[in-house]
């Protein structure tokens, strides 16, 4: 593997008496698709709060195409190139879906300071700009009659496309979905694996995901990470980790 | 629905609930209205006046009593909703508003004018306050301590320095800004509820500290004999202050006329009230507006997606301090004088009460708020005992009532051009 | 040299008294908190009711004259929490409850006007300016000053607030400890949604989570006018943010928490008082909130928490 985009060793979390993740290693290759699987409660989304920068690591070393980020704050963490949806999908709900996008692309088309008080033409070009981008990735997502909509009001599955596109404009190296799938229609994920595939094509994205529909996971990544009770059971192919015995018994009555 | 019909129980029940709340209320007027207490020489003693527990007591258990019974059979009473306005779409009345407002205090008298003036002191608090509890949604109940940090500084800077109104300005702007940015940086991590009461303590501090280092700050009795804003460096006044200077009005050949400085104090507010509407109308539609409102949507996401919502507070919180320093040191220009008395919490709870009554985040709620609160305690003279206590009860039942406000937001959204 | 260690004996006795008062009030500001999350901005004003309350039965006891102080003394206590019972729950139906479901600054909005409108309303019917309470127990007991030194003054009426705090402090943690009202008092301050689900009728606790801690601080309210000899319907406003101070120090919906916090801060800001400077001592109430909210914004006695993305 060239460099790896992400780099995860020996990651643990501590919530006072209780270990929620420990021992957790692995690389993720520039554009590869790569899965966190795991029952509930086993640490997925304390992975992702870690490397996003939402928690602080109690043990560990993360790094992005070998800068450290390990305990860098979550904004910090997402300049740097990681974004992230979440599993209850956090929009600005009274905003419409076109805002939403703007407010994303904070750190582009800076408009030179304080000609926004005074509707300077060079505002006005880089709000023309950051609309424009807007539409464009609103078009990718087939959202684009939505957008003066408020984003709260959007049909659910559209809501979690918008959160992804609002990702995207980020130009980020590293994509991090949290449970994308869930409560779609077998429809909407076969258009989100679709989704998936083609971000990775044409925009060069890495995509992290964890996931439970495994029809998705099998279909979408490259590599899967499984984890029980915070720790990595297994980790492989697909096809190695369908195998894999200790992935079974994990999953004992689970699809 | 409704009982078109009373059965006996619905009589016993409200008569129940009657009886009761006649007697809490019976307790609760006993010992504030009812026994007075009263200084006989060294000692004091109870002087009853039983007709406020008698009239208290009846109307509250009239009130009970009719309320469960008469509310079914009556179709529910929907107050008008009062309407959503955009001032976007009325640019006319607009523009007519503003020359009628520019034009009125030529035919005004002297009272109505200066009472204008302080409205719209308020109105240009009320928008600065409103940058941070309405766009960003921080609980400031601090703001006192900027307005004091306003009028403070260019008292001093003309204490010791001799600076005028205009070349003091900039800077009480920039030291309220400054008091912002150090104040906000600790606390500004702060959760809701939390932040509000420490803010409400630096308000305190502030006040405490003009009270105590008298050197400084003249203590209680404040700094005096500011002067008024100029015209370009003539002075409003009968005679110049100088030797040989000249006043606007020798500079004219016009007659001196006190009620000119009165309407040439309210225009210079009309001005920066102006100044601040249209700048904090910028600042929503601007990226920096955009973050406030996210921000106070959703902190998460915005961390998620790069904002620093430590920056994104300060700004808010820091903007918003520096208008209050110009609306302070505005003050102090119309008073002359300086004291801590004027910077009170009340003042606090009044500008925040402009803002949340108003409709948060809602420009023009809050300049109606402003008058309404201004205006309405100086024609109701009579009852001005009663102030303190009625601006209470408002508070209370605007948030029962219409939390949202009585002009509520309308957002001005992005729109794609078609 | 010699007189320090008496000195500061002294001040030690005095800010166990002061923070004694802060407990008392501290109590409603955090089982309040601890419940529904609100901070009950007319708190203070209740203590300062109270005051009031035990002035009024005072003047109309001390018209008949002969009664013995302890009585009197037991009777305005009796009579204010009683008052202020009713005021704290006429207070949580009118202010409160209607706004239940609503986002975080309504409530406070309206809790700040109903602080706006207690003050003024007590100052309508009794006055603004300071009323004078009798000392019904003057008198204090007095060690050292030998030689010209420092002499410590514990005045019996100071004696009585510790005394009378201690008690109601063990009586409280008792009764929520085995008492039904007190389990389910904490069961709704864990989880309000699951209490309400075990049958648990939670407007019930609520209302008695008001009324508990106004009794409290109308308890502190009579004790700290008899102590001090004056009170005016302002007293409630900045005895409430230190005793709301004393309640984050302590650790916001902890009982024991808020004991623990007004000593604290009882003792800090009488020490700050007397060796620092007295104009600023307010300041320290401040800091010492500002401080605890930056580095340990659990407070003393609470566990840590962890944002849950």
């Amino acid at each position: 593997m060239s460099t790896p985009i992400l780099t995860v060793k020996d990651l643990s979390m501590r919530f006072g008496g209780l270990l929620a993740v420990d021992g957790i290693a692995f690389d993720v290759a520039p554009q590869e698709v790569f899965a966190i699987i795991g029952p509930n409660g086993a640490g997925k989304t304390t992975v992702f709060n870690c490397i996003s920068g939402f928690y602080r690591p109690t043990t560990g070393a993360i790094a992005l195409a070998g800068k450290d980020i390990a305990g860098h704050s979550s904004h910090h963490v997402a300049n740097e190139g990681v974004v992230r949806t979440f599993q209850n999908v956090r929009l600005f709900k009274t905003m419409t879906v076109l805002e939403n996008l703007l407010v994303a692309q904070h750190r582009h088309h800076r408009p030179p300071p304080l000609s926004g008080l005074f509707n300077t033409r060079g505002y006005r070009e880089s709000e023309r700009l950051k609309i424009v981008n807007a539409l464009k990735w609103l078009d990718i997502m087939g959202l684009r009659e939505y957008a003066n909509r408020e984003a709260g009001n959007l049909a659910y599955g559209h809501q979690r496309r918008l959160e992804i596109a609002r990702c995207m404009i980020t130009e980020p190296r590293l994509l991090m979905l949290d449970e994308p799938a869930a409560g779609l229609n077998p429809q909407e994920k076969n258009d989100l694996q679709q989704l998936i595939n083609q971000l990775r094509k044409d925009y060069g994205v890495t995509v992290l995901l964890i996931e439970h529909d495994m029809g998705l996971v099998m279909g979408v990544s490259e590599r899967i990470l499984v984890m029980e009770y915070g720790r990595p059971i297994a980790l492989g192919t697909p096809e190695a980790v369908r195998n894999d015995e200790r992935v079974i018994k994990a999953y004992l009555g689970e699809a | 629905m409704a009982h078109t019909t009373t059965s006996s129980t619905d009589i016993r029940g409200a008569l129940r609930g009657a009886i009761t709340a006649t007697v809490l209320a019976a307790i609760v007027l006993l010992p504030s209205f009812t026994l007075h207490l009263e200084r006989a020489g060294a000692r004091t003693t109870i002087a009853p006046h039983w007709s406020t527990l008698a009239w208290g007591c009846l109307a509250v258990f009239v009130v009970q009593l009719l309320r469960p019974l008469l509310l079914p059979r009556f179709p529910t009473v929907k107050l008008p909703s009062l309407p959503c306005f955009e001032p976007g779409r009325h640019r006319a009345l607009m523009l007519a508003v503003l020359v009628a407002a520019v034009v009125w205090p030529f035919f005004g008298g002297r009272n109505s004018i200066d009472i204008a003036t302080l409205t719209l002191i308020y109105v240009m608090l009320g928008l600065g306050l409103n940058i941070v509890v309405g766009f960003a949604g921080l609980l400031d109940l601090g703001f006192v301590g900027f307005y004091a940090t306003g009028a403070y500084t260019f008292a001093l800077l003309y204490h010791w320095a001799g600076w005028s109104f205009w070349e003091a300005l900039p800077f009480t702007g920039a030291m309220s800004a400054l008091f912002g940015f150090v104040l906000g940086f600790p606390v500004l991590r702060l959760r809701g509820d939390y932040l509000a009461i420490v803010t409400l303590g630096f308000g305190e501090i502030i006040r405490l500290l003009l009270v105590n280092l008298v050197g400084l700050t003249g203590g209680p009795d404040g700094i005096a004999g500011l002067p008024k804003p100029t015209v370009f460096g003539l002075p409003m006044t009968r005679n110049p202050a100088v030797e040989g200077g000249t006043t606007f009005h020798q500079f004219f050949g016009l007659e001196f006329n006190t009620i000119h400085v009165v309407i040439f104090l309210y225009l210079m507010a009309l001005t920066l009230a102006c100044i601040t509407l249209y700048v904090s109308n910028r600042l929503i539609r601007m990226p920096i507006g955009r973050s406030w409102e996210a921000l106070r949507e959703d902190e998460i996401a915005c961390r998620s997606l790069g904002l620093n919502p430590m920056k994104i507070k300060l700004s808010a919180f820091t903007l918003g301090a520096m208008f209050a320093g110009f609306g302070g040191a505005f003050f102090a220009a119309r008073q002359g004088i300086v004291n801590p008395e004027s910077f009170t919490f009340i003042e606090s709870a009044l500008i925040l009460a402009i803002v949340v009554l108003g409709g948060m985040g809602s420009q023009l709620g809050v300049i109606v708020a402003a008058i309404v609160l201004t205006v309405l305690p100086e024609l109701a003279r009579e009852f001005s005992q009663y102030r303190m206590l009625i601006f209470g009860l408002v508070m209370i039942v605007m948030m029962v009532w219409r939390p949202q406000g009585l002009l509520p937001m309308k957002r001005h959204q992005v729109e794609v051009p078609r | 040299m010699s007189n320090f260690l008496p000195e500061l004996l002294q001040q030690l006795f005095n800010g166990l008294s002061l923070g004694a008062i802060y407990a008392l009030i501290a109590i409603g500001y955090t089982m309040v908190y601890g419940i529904i999350g609100m901070i009950n901005f007319a708190h203070g004003e209740i203590y300062m009711i109270g005051a009031y309350v035990g002035l009024v039965t005072l003047s109309a006891v001390g018209v008949q004259g002969g009664l013995p102080v302890w009585l009197v003394i037991t009777l305005m206590i009796l009579i204010a929490v009683l008052v202020t019972a009713v005021y704290g729950y006429a207070v949580e139906q009118l202010a409160y409850r209607p706004l239940r479901d609503s986002p975080r600054l309504v409530p406070l909005i309206s809790a700040i006007g109903m602080s706006i409108f207690l003050q003024n309303w007590m100052a309508l019917g009794q006055g603004a300016r300071d009323m004078a309470v009798p000392a019904l127990i003057p008198g204090a007991m007095r060690f050292g000053g030998e030689g010209g030194g420092f002499e410590i003054f514990i005045p019996y009426a100071r004696v009585l607030v510790i005394a009378v705090t201690v008690v109601l402090m063990v009586l409280l943690t008792l009764y929520i400890r085995n008492s039904r009202m007190g389990r389910a008092s904490r069961a709704c301050s864990q989880d309000m949604h699951m209490a309400n689900l075990l049958g648990i009728d939670t407007n019930r606790v609520i209302s008695f989570t008001f009324v508990l801690g106004a009794m409290l601080a109308a308890v502190g309210g009579v004790l700290i006018a008899l102590a001090v000899g004056k009170l005016n319907p302002f007293i409630g406003f900045i005895a409430g943010i230190k005793a709301f101070t004393a309640a984050v120090l302590g650790g916001i919906g902890s009982i024991p928490g808020a004991m623990l916090g007004g000593v604290i801060l009882g003792i800090a800001e009488t020490l700050a008082a007397a060796y620092i400077s007295s104009e600023y001592k307010d300041i320290v109430a401040f800091l010492l909130l500002v401080l605890i909210l930056m580095f340990r914004p659990t407070g003393l006695l609470g566990k840590p928490e962890v944002e849950k993305v």
